[in-house]
């Protein structure tokens, strides 16, 4: 059984899409919990920043990113909590994954060809080599 | 400041702080050479700048991680001034420069910051970019393919290292490339020896070689106020963003002092006036730099290569650093308002859009920023200045009740005394103000008119609803409850 689901999220359809399999595994386990981490990365720092007239818009707009999950997930009743970190996501999502202790990671896929893989790097991929409890990637 | 704060600042992350502040000095050069020649200066001016500021506000400075030194939003600001008076003014405005965002400092400016829009800052950033990019033009003016060829390269190399590894900033490693190509094709494309001298020596403490009369002050004081407030605005938008990616906070009035010092300092020192920069505090958080350490070894380091590496950075070709402005112009854009145009209020995309114009066409983002200010302020008190009366007859048609909701003030008064009929057939009229707001003189004067009207046709009227701070400036300032009033009055 995976008590301890780590669902990497940006708030886009890919991570909804992985936000429903988390809520699978989840499923009929009294005992499993759901920690939602989203990572603002230095370039959307930026444009957040710029868009947002204070901190408390700014905090707002992402709780919002992740509203469509934590409803997926309240629907079912299943306990979670969110959590937010500043830096470069796949090396921040491989430190809090490994530093606390979680039973499987979930992470969407953006489903990049080869080329934009090259050109934007895959997050997931990176994730999948460097954490060490089982990643289930969702296409 | 205690000695833990002090220890917390500076000697946290010292691996961290060492290794970004090397990346930065090597991402800074390019940068402070192009923005030199932008200012129409010796690329040593805007070095020295670098170096002076970095390390002044590496100590001064109210964002621990930040880096500062020579801008393009301060340098395109320079060049008429340089273009006309000379070197020595722009570092008796550098001075000066500083003195007022001291001033400003010790003024508590920071919280002046609020009242800028969003919009305004877009375009401020904006326009930025679009001027950062055109000032790079000129130099393709009778160049051959072999200079677009080296710009494409560049910006090959620019785009796609990353890619590949990000040890060492690939800005730095396309003018490698590139100017080595040049120095062994011996092609004779124009280098940054040709700009101007750029010598092997430390900066020197140099009191600027003006005449001190009050013309001089005439002369560099709007442009020294105007780098002054541009420094700043782009100093609070980068320590916002380096707050937003560390996840902590700062002070932002110790800032602006510590802007003010960087500048002097810079000035005596013969350099010109800079501030924080957003793409390279983005790039210095990255490479895993969080202190003031980092800021230090960044200008310091800066300094080194310049003296160990002085005979080869004169041969870089300018392509090469048209290239590295391209890339600071696309990563100054903010793209997703383009994208997201559509979807941004009318008003807001409006002020974006005029603020940006008002930028590129006098070449001075001070002006944009006042003007996209100043509209902005104009669209607001159009949208509060919407006023709704609304009357209903009650007691079988002997009293009219109307209802007001929204803001009385200066903008809605004329609006508000259009919406009454003061030739209804009815004894008593009731004013309510439970939903309004009364801001000043103009909005009392309007009640007054209104009342003094319905009172001349015979009419008896009580006025309910009025909150306390409402009620207070009617009893200051209403004549209409008072004996002999008339409209005449107002």
């Amino acid at each position: 059984m995976y008590n301890r689901i780590l669902l990497a999220t940006d708030g886009s359809e890919h991570a909804i899409r992985a936000c429903e399999q988390a809520v699978q595994l989840a499923a009929n386990n009294p005992n499993a919990s759901i920690t939602v981490l989203y990572v603002v990365d230095g370039a959307t720092s930026k444009t957040d920043v710029l868009h947002h007239s204070n901190t408390i818009d700014l905090e707002q707009s992402r709780r919002e990113k992740l509203t469509i999950s934590e409803r997926r997930i309240k629907e079912k009743d299943i306990a979670y909590d969110i959590e937010m970190l500043h830096g470069e996501p796949g090396p921040t999502i491989v430190k809090y994954a490994n530093e606390n202790r979680f039973d499987v990671c979930v992470i969407g896929s953006r489903g990049l060809n080869s080329l934009q893989e090259m050109v934007l790097g895959s997050v997931s991929h990176k994730v999948a080599k460097r954490v060490e409890c089982p990643v289930l990637i969702v296409k | 400041m205690t000695i833990s704060t002090i220890k917390q600042e500076w000697f946290s992350n010292i691996k961290g702080d060492v290794l970004a502040g090397i990346v930065v000095a090597l991402a800074l050069i390019p940068e402070a050479i192009a923005f030199s020649i932008i200012a129409g200066v010796d690329p040593m001016v805007g070095l020295y700048a670098s170096f002076c500021i970095a390390v002044v506000i590496a100590f001064t400075g109210g964002r621990p991680g930040m880096i500062s030194a020579a801008t393009g939003a301060t340098a395109l600001l320079m060049g008429s001034l340089v273009a006309e008076h000379g070197l020595q003014y722009l570092l008796a405005t550098t001075i000066l420069t500083g003195l007022i965002q001291l001033a400003f400092g010790f003024g508590r400016v920071a919280r002046l910051m609020k009242f800028i829009p969003r919009s305004v800052m877009i375009g401020f950033v904006n326009a930025l970019a679009i001027l950062i990019f055109t000032s790079q033009l000129p130099h393709f003016e009778g160049a051959t393919w072999v200079m677009y060829a080296m710009v494409a390269g560049a910006l090959a190399i620019i785009y796609l290292l990353p890619r590949l590894t990000t040890v060492v900033p690939a800005p730095l490693v396309a003018i490698v490339v590139i100017s080595a190509i040049a120095i062994f094709t011996g092609s004779d494309v124009l280098a940054v020896g040709d700009m101007g001298e750029l010598s092997q020596s430390l900066p020197l403490f140099l009191i600027p070689n003006i005449p001190f009369a009050f013309e001089t002050l005439t002369i560099i004081f709007p442009y020294a106020l105007g780098i002054a407030v541009v420094g700043l605005i782009e100093s609070f938008l980068t320590a916002q963003i380096v707050d937003d990616m560390t996840d902590t906070d700062s002070n932002k009035n110790t800032e602006a002092k510590g802007q003010g010092i960087a500048n002097v300092v810079s000035g005596f020192f013969g350099g010109m006036a800079g501030c924080a920069m957003i793409g390279q505090s983005v790039i210095n958080v990255k490479s895993g730099g969080k202190g003031r350490l980092s800021t230090l070894v960044a200008g310091v380091f800066l300094m080194l290569l310049i003296i160990v590496f002085n005979d080869l950075l004169v041969q870089i070709p300018m392509a090469a650093l048209v290239g590295v402005m391209f890339m600071v112009s696309i990563g100054t854009f903010d793209w997703s308002s383009l994208t997201n145009l559509h979807k941004m209020p009318r008003a807001d995309a409006v002020v974006m859009i005029v603020t940006v114009a008002a930028v590129v066409y006098t070449h001075n983002l001070a002006i944009g920023v006042v003007i996209g200010v100043v509209l902005s302020a104009i669209f607001f008190a159009a949208k509060i200045s919407k006023i709704y009366v609304q009357g209903i007859m009650v007691e079988g048609g002997n009293k009219k009740v109307y209802k007001i909701t929204g803001q009385l003030f200066f903008a809605s008064v004329t609006e508000f005394t259009k919406q009454f009929d003061y030739k209804e057939n009815v004894d008593h009229i009731e004013l309510d103000f439970g939903q309004t707001h009364l801001w000043d003189d103009s909005a009392v004067g309007a009640i007054d008119k209104v009342i003094l009207k319905y009172q001349e046709e015979g009419k008896k009227v009580s006025v309910i609803g009025l909150n306390d701070e409402s009620h207070a400036l009617v009893e200051k300032r209403a004549t209409y409850h008072k004996p002999a009033a008339k409209i005449a009055n107002h």
